[in-house]
């Protein structure tokens, strides 16, 4: 489904991502792991084609995300909330979206009424603007509205964070979910190696930008994932 | 503890993204705030002279001292709009061993140094010292004008005070207008007395008291109020707007623009600084007044068109200008959605449109001044139409300064480059070189005609056009989304 190749991202003479080749296969769950810094945000970005590549390509579904857009019907993402527009209620906001996915508002409310567990009774019908809305609350209503208009393939940059307990056990319930059908390809970064070794059926370490580890989920993951992340030390630069 | 406050405020001044501001937009901010005072301390200094001049018979003093009134009302109207306590600043320093007393002292004497206080004393003293000049006594005068000083104070804590409710405001605003009347009407000399009152200010020093009074109380209460509410959940909350839905399904018979339309009339209607926009196109229709109701001109000068062109084109410069900079905050959501970026554009420009046919006929009672009035409008609407739309949206794709909607509206320069200062070449001064020329050297109906023409093939040809911004846009989305994400600027 994606196809990464000799992809490298420099700002000025700074690395920041290398990475060979990498092959996600159709309705794999993908997790992505490493400090802050490690290239994550970059790769997500650059997979949404809003950076460009120093060199190479990624390939999603047999388009070059870089040369088409003919990507964007089938791929949804929340990076953060800059993908949120803050005047619009989040029932706005949600129809917004469907209508730019092709979806009327009764396939929204549909789909919304799904979730209504996920929402906790905090995002709807609250009267308020999304900028007004918790950080947490915000980032439940971006990640629902990556769910609008049957995506192949969903991204999410750090899903788990800002989230409070019971949400995080929901959304990783959601997001094994989208995974068990086997058509929905889900990509998800994280810091919490807990979550993802949860729900991943794959991941990747990255550590400055390259690609350490590619592990296949077993019950020794989370176990290597650590003695892995504690054996090195950790860097902060930003991302 | 002041001397840390000081630093404190120092290093933000400095420090501040403003600060770091293009050259070109701190000469311009430069320029309207010299240009402001050199306007007001001329003011000052003429004042004395005209009224003299005017009313040979009366004191000027007593003349000023007449419209005190109005002008204290009148002041405290405004600032209602313009001034805010700047209680945010001081959250951080809500965790530091600082006395809750200091940090309300510290943000109310921070707000009288405002400059918002300077203003009128960029009247007053020039007129002082004129005064002086002329003879009047020292001690009175400078009584006088302390108590100008603690006037303006009262004036700045009061405002804090009634800051939190409109039916004051309401009260004000009819309270100036029914003072107003009563003098017009003859009804009761409001100006005398009140000039009476405040003449004794200046005969009697020592009264200047009375205005510190005020001042010093109006400080103390707002201390007492501030002292109290310093919790995150009470003074120094954010307010949340409430919610205004409002039915858009009309904006459906637009196709396929539809939900970009919508998301613009709610970008408009939901952010301070746009919906400043809008008001400031309306009320400039007026703009042309000034030059219509003056003879000197002769009714075909080229000055009326660059009026017209800026009158039918008002929204067009002041919210074109910065598309697509008001979607800044989610441009990278934009950019990852299903959006074509052409739909996208269309909105905008559809949304522009009707902008200028709606200021077009508002601007049809110009006609009172000869049909030629009209004609040029129209024309002017007909090239904004064709010409400067794709204009603007093309130079749209130059920017790349983030525009935060939140941020108040006014005085805000957020998201002003270059491009803003470029762009209007285009717009004003070249179909006002072009009129001008044609008019000179061929005719007036020429002139007028070729403007229209060129207004229409532009929209003949709006495809094409649109096509070439869109192009245009494409290229510049890597360093437009770079630009957007840089909170600083």
């Amino acid at each position: 489904m994606i196809t990464t190749q000799q992809l490298t991202k420099k700002y000025g003479r700074q690395m920041v991502l290398d990475i060979g080749h990498l092959e996600i296969p159709k309705g794999q769950s993908f997790g992505l792991v490493g400090n802050n810094g490690a290239g994550k945000t970059t790769y997500f970005s650059l997979l949404l084609d809003l950076i460009q590549p120093t060199t190479g390509h990624i390939i999603n579904n047999d388009v070059q995300v870089n040369t088409s857009e003919d990507w964007k019907p089938f791929t949804s993402s929340f990076i953060d909330e800059s993908f949120l527009i803050g005047y619009l209620t989040p029932e706005e906001y949600f129809y917004f979206i469907g209508e730019l996915r092709g979806q009327n508002k009764a396939d929204v409310d549909a789909l919304l009424a799904n979730f209504e567990d996920f929402f906790h009774g905090e995002i709807l019908g609250q009267r308020k603007y999304l900028r007004d809305l918790s950080k947490g609350n915000q980032k439940k209503a971006g990640i629902i509205a990556s769910f609008i208009g049957n995506p192949q393939v969903i991204i999410l940059d750090e899903p788990f964070a800002n989230l409070d307990p019971t949400t995080q056990i929901r959304l990783k319930a959601i997001i094994k979910d989208l995974s068990a059908k086997k058509e929905i390809t889900v990509l998800v970064s994280s810091h919490d190696l807990m979550h993802v070794t949860e729900v991943c059926e794959r991941i990747v370490v990255l550590n400055k930008g390259v690609v350490v580890k590619d592990i296949e989920t077993s019950a020794e993951t989370l176990r290597e994932l650590e003695s892995f992340f504690a054996g090195n030390p950790v860097s902060d630069e930003e991302e | 503890m002041f001397k840390h406050f000081v630093s404190l405020q120092w290093k933000s001044f400095f420090r501040s993204s403003n600060f770091g501001k293009s050259l070109a937009v701190k000469l311009l901010m430069g320029f309207f705030g010299v240009y402001m005072m050199v306007t007001f301390a001329g003011l000052g200094v003429g004042l004395f002279f005209i009224l003299k001049k005017t009313f040979p018979d009366s004191d000027p003093m007593l003349i000023v001292s007449g419209y005190l009134l109005y002008w204290v009302l009148i002041e405290l109207f405004f600032r209602y709009f313009m001034q805010k306590l700047p209680v945010m600043d001081i959250k951080p320093l809500l965790l530091y061993p600082i006395k809750k007393g200091a940090i309300a002292h510290y943000i109310l004497v921070k707000s009288g140094l405002s400059g918002y206080n300077f203003l009128s004393l960029f009247i007053a003293v020039p007129f002082s010292i004129v005064l002086i000049t002329q003879g009047y006594p020292v001690s009175n005068v400078l009584g006088w004008l302390f108590a100008i000083v603690c006037i303006v104070l009262t004036i700045n804590y009061t405002n804090f005070i009634i800051n939190k409710s409109d039916r004051v405001l309401l009260f004000l605003g009819v309270l100036i207008l029914a003072l107003y009347s009563l003098d017009y009407f003859s009804v009761f000399p409001v100006i005398e007395y009140s000039g009476k009152l405040f003449y004794t200010l200046y005969q009697n020093p020592v009264l200047a008291l009375v205005p510190l009074v005020f001042a010093i109380g109006t400080y103390y209460i707002n201390y007492i109020f501030l002292r109290k509410k310093l919790y995150l959940d009470a003074s120094l909350r954010k307010k949340e707007a409430r919610v205004e839905t409002s039915d858009l399904t009309w904006t459906k018979r637009f196709g396929d623009i539809a939900p970009f339309l919508q998301l613009d009339l709610k970008l408009i209607w939901r952010n301070k600084r746009t919906k400043m926009q809008v008001f400031i196109s309306l009320a400039m229709i007026l703009y042309g007044l000034f030059f219509y109701s003056m003879d000197t001109y002769g009714d075909t000068s080229t000055i009326y068109l660059f009026v017209g062109i800026f009158m039918t084109g008002i929204f067009l410069s002041n919210f074109g200008q910065f598309i697509p900079a008001w979607d800044s905050e989610y441009y990278g959501m934009m950019m990852s959605q299903n959006i074509p970026l052409r739909k996208y554009l269309e909105s905008k420009a559809g949304l522009i449109s009707v902008s200028i046919l709606v200021m077009f006929l508002l601007s049809i009672p110009y006609v009172y001044f000869g049909w030629k009035a009209l004609a040029i409008n129209f024309a002017c609407a007909l090239y904004n139409l064709g010409v400067n739309v794709p204009v603007i949206l093309f130079f749209g794709s130059f920017n790349k300064k983030r525009i935060d909607l939140t941020k108040s509206a006014v005085g805000n320069m957020q998201g002003t480059s270059a491009t803003q200062f470029l762009v209007l070449l285009p717009l004003m001064v070249v179909p006002s070189v072009l009129y001008f020329v044609l008019k000179t050297f061929v005719s007036f109906e020429v002139a007028l005609i070729t403007l229209s023409l060129l207004g229409i093939v532009g929209f003949v040809f709006r495809k094409t056009l649109l096509d070439k911004v869109t192009e245009a846009y494409r290229k510049r989305k890597y360093t437009m989304l770079a630009g957007f994400k840089e909170q600083n600027n």
